[in-house]
């Protein structure tokens, strides 16, 4: 693709998401959309730890989670209402949570760490499940209010598309930035050569660290739009069901591609909502489509389509060589 | 909280994390041969329990339904390791996915079958009774739940330790390149070892049913204490998973006890200091 090229798709998609509320799309559907906005940022966040530094974190919903239950909390019980302040307490839960997650799991590499970070997030649900007075435990926690915008009522559906798709956007171009800074290139030579990043004096788990800490406030901030878009949590938003789902989403998106994770939640929102409408079974359909994927599309639609276009072109190719 | 309190709840504890073995043996074994992170065993577990509910009300004897109910885990998971995880044992991420979407078809088609009601299951007659001293209570069919937990845990050591079998999935563990290249079937290793954790489990589930009963929902809240039995105890090891299960299990009854808000987050601190202190395990070695 030309720089030109991408520029006009760029833009293009951002005209589309502008104006899809007010051309008469149905409310469902927008809904949905808000969503599938909310998703991306969690899923970049999955992105980015997984796709620029190599590490796979299994406790993504679980700082997806705490966020939300921020909300939750900081709203029933001290009365933290406001837009700023309520943004800036989910995103600091997730990134204390985050940090203590990262002492701990980051002692081990590899296949550990995905051990590690299942065991974490599941106790962080079973502290969601269990302690009743505080979390609700199952029933979770209701009547959280949309707070106003400034001057904007985003208390309506199509206002709060909006809120949604401007903080997608701006996760989007930060974590851009924050991959092609000198400090997103150190990541990937983590990522590639932890060993030689070390001999060369980079203090990688200091690196690795980080990372984590950066991707926990994306998450965390996912969460607070979760539960403005919900006006409810409960434990299934921190369940390990949830870290699947993320990390299904980045798997469809592209692993590394970041702008991918738009196309991954949006297979995932609207596959997941469709199936529920249609069959009773939808959680059996789910695990049936875990399998297609990572079978058949381990490397993510953004990449298959390309891969299958070259595969198509590379015959004829060969098929006009004599 | 005298003494009573301390004996009641460590024997409570006790009980529970022996049947935590029966789940996380499989899971350690499973993972230290294969790389494979099997999160479908508690659901081998679940579907064990119903499986073994199903056949206990057709008049089936309380053993032989959960020998059977292992036997009908068994050909299940054997069914989808050969149709799709053997391909997959070098990529832990791959593989994790695919058990885990077993699990969820798993979940659904259990609560399609039977309902999303809990049921409780009775122990076999003769076992239902409970010890008194005192004013401790003591059921006798937890003493049997332990018993034959430490049975199979030695019939398991018996068959690493003892057997040809054994020796080559200990070699296979060690170096399965090596094991490989001097001529050990390390695919029939696998497949073995696959075979016994699910079989296990879900023996398991009808054995502990009388104390974990059966409801949908019941294996995500065992897979933590699951995975926090084989971070404790060392990936791999089977003595781990049995120290770990036991000491799992303590922690555990004292934390419900205690906090019983908290007691998943009570777990929490023997995997925060044995990461810490020895990330390995109690019992794994240094990778």
């Amino acid at each position: 693709m030309t720089a030109r090229l991408r520029w006009i798709v760029v833009l293009a998609g951002l005209v589309i998401a502008l104006l899809l509320p007010r051309l008469g799309v149905p409310t469902f559907y927008v809904s949905l959309l808000t969503q599938t906005w909310i998703f991306a940022i969690v899923a970049m966040s999955l992105d980015f730890l997984i796709g620029f530094t190599g590490l796979v974190n299994f406790s993504q919903a679980a700082l997806f989670g705490v966020g939300a239950y921020a909300v939750a909390i900081g709203a029933t019980r001290f009365h933290v209402t406001a837009f700023v302040p309520v943004v800036a307490l989910g995103i600091v839960s997730a990134v204390v949570t985050a940090a203590i997650f990262g002492l701990v799991a980051l002692r081990s590499e590899g296949v550990g760490f995905i051990i590690m970070t299942i065991a974490l997030n599941e106790i962080v649900w079973g502290l969601a499940y269990q302690w009743v007075s505080v979390s609700g435990g199952d029933n979770g926690i209701t009547g959280i209010v949309r707070p106003a915008v400034g001057p904007f009522d985003v208390s309506a559906n199509t206002g709060y598309y909006y809120v949604c798709f401007a903080f997608f956007a701006f996760s989007l171009l930060l974590l851009m930035l924050i991959v092609r800074s000198p400090f997103g290139l150190v990541l990937k030579g983590v990522r590639e050569t932890p060993r030689r990043m070390r001999a060369l004096g980079y203090n990688v788990w200091l690196y690795r660290y980080l990372a984590m800490v950066i991707s926990a406030a994306f998450a965390g901030l996912a969460g607070v739009l979760f539960a403005w878009y919900n006006q409810f949590v409960g434990p299934v938003a921190l369940s390990l069901d949830q870290s699947t789902q993320i990390l299904i989403m980045v798997i469809l998106g592209g692993i590394g591609t970041l702008y991918g994770q738009l196309l991954g939640a949006f297979i995932v929102v609207f596959l997941s909502n469709e199936l529920s409408a249609v069959t009773q079974r939808w959680e059996m359909v789910l695990g049936v489509v875990y399998f297609i994927v990572v079978m058949y599309a381990p490397g993510g639609l953004v990449v298959l389509v390309p891969r299958l276009w070259a595969r198509l072109r590379g015959r004829r190719a060969a098929a006009e060589e004599p | 909280m005298g003494l009573h309190f301390y004996v009641q709840n460590a024997l409570g504890g006790l009980a529970y994390g022996s049947l935590l073995f029966l789940i996380a043996s499989g899971l350690t074994l499973i993972f230290g041969l294969m790389r494979i992170i099997n999160l479908a065993q508690t659901a081998f577990y679940l579907l064990g329990a119903y499986v073994g509910l199903s056949l206990v009300g057709a008049g089936l004897n309380f053993w032989l339904a959960s020998l059977a109910a292992g036997i009908v885990t068994m050909a299940l998971g054997l069914a989808v390791y050969s149709a799709f995880l053997h391909r997959y044992h070098a990529d832990p991420l791959t593989s994790l996915l695919l058990t885990l979407g077993f699990a969820l078809i798993m979940d659904d088609a259990v609560l399609w079958r039977w309902g999303g009601d809990p049921h409780s299951i009775q122990p076999p007659p003769m076992l239902r009774d409970s010890l008194h001293f005192g004013d401790l209570v003591f059921p006798v069919y937890w003493l049997a739940v332990i018993v034959i937990s430490f049975a199979i845990a030695g019939l398991l050591f018996l068959l690493l330790q003892r057997t040809m079998l054994g020796m080559m999935i200990r070699a296979a563990v060690d170096d399965e390149e090596m094991a490989r290249g001097v001529g050990v079937d390390v695919n029939r290793a696998f497949f073995v070892v696959f075979a016994i954790g699910a079989f296990v489990a879900g023996l398991g589930g009808l054995l502990g049913g009388p104390i974990t009963s059966a409801y949908p929902g019941l294996d995500g809240e065992l897979t933590p204490l699951a995975f926090a039995v084989v971070i404790v105890g060392g990936m791999g090891s089977l003595s781990g998973a049995l120290v770990g299960s036991l000491l799992i299990g303590l922690v555990n009854a004292f934390g419900k006890a205690l906090f019983p808000e908290l007691s998943y987050f009570t777990i929490f601190v023997p995997v925060a200091l044995i990461m810490a202190f020895r990330p390995q395990g109690l019992f794994g070695r240094k990778t």
